[in-house]
């Protein structure tokens, strides 16, 4: 993505800042500044020199990840659009809708964790701070969230019951990563995981 | 076809001039090959495949529309 930069000059700094603010629309918290050269008044008026500075816009990282998301979507030819895209804490989420969500799916979410997988190394390739990407299509990954919070939770009252620790099936990091945030309060319950990616599992096992 | 899969190399590697994707467009399949600088191949393929894994994953759902199996290559 080109980053939008603009040069200005004015009598002061301050001045020079405004105009390129006025021409990119938008605030200060949005932008890199750098002074190129200072304002000098110069002997007698003579050689006065206006300021100088460079005004860069800061990619906003949901702006970016959009417009990563609809490139991609675009060049699969499929019709799938950018319904909302947030960013807070460390992470941007990005909605989904259109004729073809059946595709942009895939079985088992496959087609969206490949998505999510890709945009997520793409926005991080020059970041320094890792942001995390998740990319939803009319909350199929909400849905998907919550039937994983119950079946940890139907499980761990089994484990109560029964004594015996549960080996879930194998799971992603995102998937194991619910079951670990939905039991983690249970004082009686404690879950880790077993074994290599992509074969990692989750284990439920009453605390000692 | 081909310029899903140079987007998403070119925006993974480091030398993105030196992607390189050739189509090979059948009745019912399209070949893509791809040709990375030596030292991107990692960037193009991932921990256990995980990133060419993903790359085919799209070019499958993308073919699937058009009614087209994809295959796509690696190439050294």
């Amino acid at each position: 993505m080109e980053l939008q930069t603009v040069e200005k000059k004015g009598k002061t700094i301050d001045e020079a800042i405004k105009a390129a603010l006025d021409e990119l629309n938008c605030s200060i918290d949005d932008v890199t500044v750098e002074v190129l050269e200072e304002p000098s008044k110069g002997l007698l008026g003579l050689v006065k020199k206006p300021a100088l500075v460079r005004v860069t816009l800061k990619a906003k990282p949901e702006k970016e990840a959009s417009s990563l998301v609809k490139e991609i979507l675009q060049k699969m030819g499929l019709d799938c659009q950018v319904e909302s895209a947030q960013f807070s804490g460390d992470t941007v989420r990005i909605n989904l809708s259109g004729k073809d969500m059946g595709l942009v799916i895939g079985h088992k979410g496959e087609t969206l964790d490949a998505l999510q997988f890709i945009v997520g190394l793409m926005l991080n390739k020059k970041r320094e701070e890792k942001i995390r990407v998740v990319i939803d299509v009319e909350n199929y990954r909400k849905k998907k969230e919550e039937s994983l919070e119950a079946l940890a939770l139907r499980l761990s009252d089994k484990v109560k019951k029964t004594k015996k620790q549960i080996i879930m099936r194998p799971m992603t990091s995102q998937e194991r990563r619910i079951i670990h945030t939905a039991l983690q309060g249970d004082p009686l319950i404690t879950t880790y995981s077993l074994g290599e990616e992509p074969n990692r599992k989750v284990v439920i096992a009453l605390k000692k | 076809m081909k310029e899903l899969v140079e987007y998403i190399a070119r925006s993974l590697v480091d030398n993105p001039d030196a992607v390189e994707v050739k189509e090979i467009e059948g009745a019912r399949s399209i070949i893509l090959e791809l040709r990375v600088a030596p030292e991107d191949m990692g960037k193009v393929i991932g921990k256990q495949g995980k990133i060419a894994k993903s790359i085919r994953t799209l070019t499958k759902a993308a073919g699937a529309k058009q009614g087209k199996r994809v295959v796509v290559e690696i190439l050294k």
